[in-house]
């Protein structure tokens, strides 16, 4: 896609500011609105722009299929594994007051802050996934059409 | 706002115009929610109501065809469902305790034990990642399961397949 010259531009400028409001929205939503779900979705959208405008060959270079199915594996797996990691430390599944025994709301925020990666990894990754598996098959509709 | 968009999407024929107008339904929505205080929820559909759906709905419009077909069958039957299933949702909505209410189920069950404990048994100021995180840790995990299901559902149906088929052509092209 050789044209569209003010969206090629415009699309590398804010793909990284979009990048880094998702981050803001997964580390700091225990301040502010925001979280996991909401920051996974975020980190997407980066992902299916640069697709969109660039074409799909170009993102998959930067963000392998292989890779996002690994991921949406490993987000899920993040989350459960804090709380089996709780349960060996002797308290109960995902009582994350387990990682510090002598001030529990730091343990808290470390089991928060693990948890909500953990959602965020995995949303961001199906949410790719499903953008690569519709966005892989040979549109119908030629470019005229719409 | 809301019921003009929606009708819109009702009676347009061209799903590219309705795709969009679903977007719009879903910011309008988003709005709805920040004036109920629900931030959190306003940020989500925003985010995936008007900005991933769209694309997806886009993509999906590009494997089919352009306009919907025009039906001949009667909306009598439809229409009849979606009043009696709204004039019961409406019903049900006469007993609901009205917004704010501090007699609300919502606000006296466990409500005010996860609003006064969050201070210092988790010490984070937002409630809503507190109780999402922590409180209910076992329903957000659910959650999260959902999302790898649907995730690894939508591989499986469509990715899949395309496999099978390329797998099935190299066969055809090894036989030949």
């Amino acid at each position: 896609m050789r044209h569209h010259l003010i969206l090629r531009v415009i699309t590398k400028l804010l793909v990284g500011a979009i990048m880094l409001f998702a981050f803001y929205v997964q580390f700091h939503g225990d301040f502010s609105p925001g979280g996991g779900f909401q920051a996974g979705v975020i980190m997407a959208v980066a992902f299916i722009l640069y697709g969109l405008v660039f074409s799909l060959h170009d993102v998959q270079q930067v963000f392998p299929p292989w890779l996002v199915h690994k991921l949406i594996a490993l987000g899920v797996l993040l989350y459960a594994g804090t709380g089996v990691v709780s349960m060996f430390l002797g308290y109960g599944f995902l009582d994350y007051g387990a990682f510090t025994p002598d001030h529990p709301a730091h343990g808290q925020h470390y089991g928060i802050f693990a948890v909500e990666l953990g959602v965020g990894i995995t949303v961001t990754a199906v949410m790719v996934a499903i953008y690569y598996a519709f966005a892989s098959r040979p549109p119908r509709l030629s470019d005229e059409e719409w | 706002m809301l019921v003009l968009t929606a009708i819109a999407v009702v009676r347009m024929r061209s799903l590219f115009a309705i795709a969009m107008l679903s977007g719009v339904f879903s910011l309008l929505s988003a709005l709805l929610f920040v004036t109920l205080d629900a931030v959190d929820v306003a940020f989500t559909e925003a985010a995936v109501g008007a900005g991933i759906s769209t694309v997806l709905v886009l993509g999906t419009l590009a494997l089919t065809s352009r306009y919907e077909k025009p039906t001949n069958r009667s909306p009598a039957l439809p229409l009849f469902v979606v009043i009696v299933t709204g004039a019961a949702l409406i019903y049900g909505t006469l007993d609901m305790p009205n917004f704010g209410s501090p007699d609300a189920p919502a606000q006296t069950h466990v409500g005010p034990d996860y609003l006064e404990g969050s201070v210092h048994e988790i010490d984070i100021p937002n409630v809503v990642t507190s109780i999402l995180a922590s409180y209910r840790g076992y329903d957000t995990l659910g959650e999260t399961a959902v999302v790898f299901t649907a995730g690894i559902g939508v591989l499986l149906l469509i990715s899949g397949l395309s496999g099978r088929r390329r797998r099935d052509d190299e066969e055809e092209s090894e036989e030949t």
